[in-house]
Formats: structure tokens, C-alpha cells, sequence
């Protein structure tokens, strides 16, 4: 075993953290894209139009029971390599946000089913109260469900985006051969592989996901809906 | 709350305005699904050419079902493992002994943290080190699966022993069950029930994950659908991913309608007197189960 190798964490130390940082930025870019994309598809699963029903419960179905390492892969050799879809010129930019976008769509599909339970748990009379003075369905989901749905779903989102920041780690599968899980790969191809290092990189992941855990639950109990 | 709650009954106006909508969302899920189609074509996805692959049976024989197999294969192994490691330090965690429930703790924690990816890379290159040359990639494979969903199933396993009302195991001990006997015929019976759904699900998720061997070059179906079948038949990449994302789709969605079953059995059954529980978070945020939307989960990592 390798325990005589801590300056071997010291040495790679930087590359791994430039590693880690991609996924941080990963981690930001599909977090915002996710919420929004999710928020979007939870409007069209309750929609009172049927073809957008169907598509919003088709899309989460099928994204739901995929393979992230397949979705990345087809976006990076599929959709990139085969179909000429391009964000940049910079082949490493490129397969960044191929990957981010590939993440974003992946976890959309949680976001909007997290939220589609927190819409369930809205009391009937909100919505029919709301219907009562008039309000439109747009109205109704934006000024009063949707609000509170957020509000109840608080800890589970929080979940959907520990779990995502895990998951940056398969960019790789994505042809994102930047981040920390390629960075410790390709360190371990010269060193072997060192438990320094892994753990070097594990517990940078954990004081990354435990603070939202936390938060994510402090807040979930601040923000609670009274009833 | 039901969703059609949400919008009146439509009037006159709003059945005009419905159907404007329904025409706009055709026409858009349209100009998306002809923009992939013209995409592929002006790629020339769709010739005959590259297709015809998968009208050999030798195709099927010598890539697709071995790839398969290499999957179920992966799957099966870690499955059972990770069944055995959930319900070892699940009930480890429940024991009475603090030097038993605090290192079992710690454990299911920490595995339950750590990116699954990392822990496979990991083991593959600790292997070779370790017990020399020779090909690891079907052990880390497994062995990652099982450390991270075991982690996971302990959690429903301890959530299962803990959802059963205390009257059960009180009453268990008044009539003077020993703490093996409360544990294997009353609590046990009871949880199982009520943990069936949320295993499923964890069985689900630990399938899709199998593909991540595919980044350690294990030959699964991912692997054999985006290397090995593209490199012996040119251009076939577009197609032979079409044809494992159906059969990945397929798979998965049958084991979730698995889930879906029990789930609405377990909740009819009275052979336990508590509703099935909530699969828990992907790591330790202190969600308890029955959470709103802790289910949303289902199936992410």
C-alpha cells in the first residue's frame, strides 16, 4: 500500500485542484441551466394542453432511465463529433459546455419530477382559491403553487444537486478530459494508484456537497410552508 | 393536490386558446423532431448503408447480446453484493453496541459521499499494485457498485427496521423474544415489505450505473454500442447508439414498473402495518424519509 506517499498529493496537488475547479464550474453551469430546464418541464407536465403533457412525461421518462455516462457519450461522439454541433472553435471549450449541457439535461428531468411531487403537496383549496379571483393557470403556477412547491422541495432539490456534483465526475464519458476524476486518472497512470491522492480528491467533494447538505436542509426548515 | 385543479374547465375562449396551444406545441415538438431529422440527414445517418447492421443476426450474436451479457453480468454480481453489504451494515447500524453502530456508520457515510467514478478508478488502479498484473476492469466495476449502493441500501434497510412502530418490538419483547428473535420475526417481516420499492429503484440506478465501466473499458453494452460495433462497422456510431439507448430505456423502465408495482402492492398489503418508504438522498443531508419529493430521486446516480 501507498501510505508513504503524501508528497505525492503535495507534488500533484495543483493539477488535481485545476481538475476540481472544472467540475465546480461544471457543477454552477448545470445547476443553473437544470433548475430552469426543470422548472419548464414541471409548467408543461401540468399544463392544461395535452401534447405538452406527453412530451414533458415522455422526456422525463426516458432521460429518467438513461445512463448519464450514455447521454454524455452520445452528446460528445453522437450530437458534437457526428452532427457538427458546435459551441466553440476551442475544442476543449466546446466539449466543456457539451458536457454542461449534456448534465443540465440529464438532471432536469429530477428537478422537474422534485418539483412536480412539491406541486402535489400544495392544498387543493390554494389552486381553487386562486382560480376563484380570476387568476390564469400561468398566474396561478407562478404567484401561487409554484412558490410554494419550491419552498417544499427545498431538501430534495438540495439532494438532486449533490447528486449532480457528483455526477460531473463522469464528464469524462463527454470527452472532457479536464476534470478532477481525468486528472487523477491520468496522475495514477504515472504514480500508481495512491491513497493520498484519492482521498486528497474525496474529501474536496465533500466539503463541497456536505455545506449544501446542510444548508439545503437548514433552509428546507426555515422556509417550511406552515399549515 | 391533483394538477387538474390548476385550470378551470374551459369555457369557450379558453378552448379556443387551448387548441391555439395544442397547434404551437405540435408545430414545436415537430420543428425539434425534423430538426434532429435533417440533422442526422444531411449527415447521412439515415442510409440504408449503416443501418443494415442490425438486420444481421450475427450483428446481434457477436456484439449486441454479448454486450448485454456483460451488462446483466456486471449488474447480477454487484446486485447480490450489494444486497449482502446493505442488509450486513444496515442492521450494523441499528445494533445496540456503539463500537458496532459507529464504525458501520461511518462507513456507509463516507461510500455513500464519495463519486462513484472515483471509487471505480480507484480500485481498478489499487488492484494491480496490489495483487499484480491481470484485467480489473469487471472487479472495480462491481466492487464500486456494490460499496456505494450497499451504502445506499443500508440506508433503506435502517430506514425499513426504523419505520415499524416501537409498539411492535415492545410488545415482541413482553412476551419474551430474545433481541435475534424481534429482529428476524417480527421487525424484519415487516420492514422487508415496506423496503421492496426503494430496493427496486436502488436496483434500477445500480443497472444504469453499470455503464461506467464503460470509461474503464469494461465491455458492456455501452461499451460494445460506441467503440467495438462503430470500429467494425464504419459509420454506425449514430445508429448502434440509437439501438443500446432502446434497449438501455427498455430495461430500466421495466425494473421502474417493478418498482411501481410493488410499491402499490406494499401499500395494499397488511402483512406490514407501515407504507413502503421513501428511497433516501444521495448523501448524508439528514432527509428524513417521507419527505415530499425525496422519491424525486429515484434513479439520478
Amino acid at each position: 500500500m501507498r501510505w508513504s506517499t503524501v508528497d505525492e498529493l503535495i507534488e500533484y496537488g495543483p493539477f488535481l485542484a485545476e481538475g476540481f475547479l472544472e467540475n465546480i464550474k461544471l457543477s454552477l453551469v448545470g445547476f443553473v441551466v437544470s433548475m430552469v430546464l426543470g422548472t419548464i418541464l414541471v409548467i408543461m407536465r401540468v399544463s392544461p394542453t395535452p401534447v405538452l403533457r406527453a412530451a414533458g412525461t415522455i422526456y422525463v421518462n426516458v432521460v429518467r432511465n438513461t445512463p448519464l455516462t450514455l447521454v454524455l457519450a452520445f452528446s460528445a461522439l453522437g450530437l458534437s463529433d457526428t452532427l457538427g454541433l458546435a459551441f466553440s472553435d476551442v475544442p476543449r471549450t466546446n466539449s466543456f459546455w457539451v458536457v454542461a449541457l449534456g448534465l443540465s439535461a440529464y438532471t432536469a428531468a429530477f428537478v422537474c419530477e422534485a418539483l412536480r411531487a412539491g406541486i402535489n403537496t400544495v392544498p387543493m383549496g390554494q389552486a381553487e382559491a386562486a382560480r376563484a379571483i380570476g387568476l390564469t393557470f400561468m398566474q396561478t403556477l407562478m404567484l401561487i403553487v409554484l412558490p410554494q412547491a419550491f419552498r417544499v422541495v427545498i431538501a430534495p432539490l438540495g439532494s438532486v444537486v449533490i447528486a449532480m456534483i457528483k455526477n460531473t465526475t463522469v464528464a469524462t464519458a463527454g470527452g472532457y478530459l479536464a476534470d478532477a476524476a481525468a486528472n487523477m486518472k491520468e496522475v495514477f497512470d504515472t504514480t500508481g494508484a495512491s491513497i493520498p491522492i484519492f482521498l486528497g480528491i474525496v474529501v474536496a467533494f465533500m466539503a463541497v456537497t456536505l455545506p449544501i447538505g446542510f444548508l439545503t436542509g437548514w433552509l428546507a426548515r426555515r422556509l417550511a410552508v406552515a399549515r | 393536490m391533483s394538477t387538474s385543479v390548476l385550470f378551470d374547465a374551459p369555457g369557450p375562449r379558453a378552448r379556443v386558446r387551448n387548441h391555439l396551444l395544442t397547434v404551437v406545441s405540435i408545430l414545436l415538438v415537430a420543428a425539434v423532431l425534423w430538426f434532429i431529422y435533417t440533422g442526422f440527414d444531411a449527415k447521412n445517418q439515415w442510409e440504408g448503408k449503416i443501418w443494415e447492421p442490425f438486420l444481421q443476426a450475427t450483428t446481434w450474436t457477436d456484439f449486441v447480446i454479448p454486450g448485454l451479457l456483460g451488462t446483466l453480468r456486471a449488474a447480477g454480481a454487484a446486485a447480490v453484493l450489494a444486497l449482502v453489504f446493505g442488509a450486513v451494515f444496515g442492521l450494523a447500524r441499528l445494533s445496540d453496541h456503539k463500537w458496532i453502530r459507529v464504525p458501520a456508520g461511518a462507513v456507509v457515510e463516507t461510500f455513500r459521499a464519495i463519486p462513484l467514478l472515483l471509487l471505480i478508478f480507484f480500485i481498478f488502479y489499487l488492484f494491480p499494485t496490489v495483487f499484480g498484473g491481470g484485467d480489473y476492469a469487471f472487479i472495480s466495476v462491481v466492487l464500486g457498485l456494490m460499496l456505494y449502493n450497499g451504502s445506499v441500501l443500508a440506508e433503506v434497510v435502517r430506514a425499513g427496521v426504523r419505520s415499524i412502530p416501537k409498539g411492535q418490538s415492545e410488545a415482541a419483547y413482553a412476551i419474551g423474544m430474545r433481541k435475534n428473535q424481534v429482529m428476524r420475526l417480527v421487525l424484519l417481516p415487516q420492514a422487508v415489505t415496506a423496503m421492496m420499492p426503494a430496493i427496486v429503484s436502488q436496483l434500477v440506478v445500480l443497472l444504469k450505473d453499470t455503464a461506467l465501466g464503460y470509461i474503464i473499458a469494461y465491455v458492456d453494452l455501452l461499451n460494445m454500442g460506441f467503440k467495438i460495433l462503430p470500429a467494425a462497422f464504419f459509420g454506425s456510431l449514430i445508429p448502434a447508439a440509437i439501438v443500446i439507448g432502446i434497449i438501455y430505456v427498455g430495461l430500466n423502465m421495466a425494473l421502474s414498473a417493478l418498482a411501481t408495482w410493488l410499491e402499490r402492492r406494499s401499500r395494499r398489503s397488511r402483512k406490514s402495518i407501515v407504507p413502503p418508504i421513501a428511497p433516501p438522498g444521495p448523501a448524508a443531508v439528514g432527509m428524513g424519509t417521507g419527505t415530499p419529493g425525496a422519491g424525486a430521486l429515484e434513479g439520478m446516480e
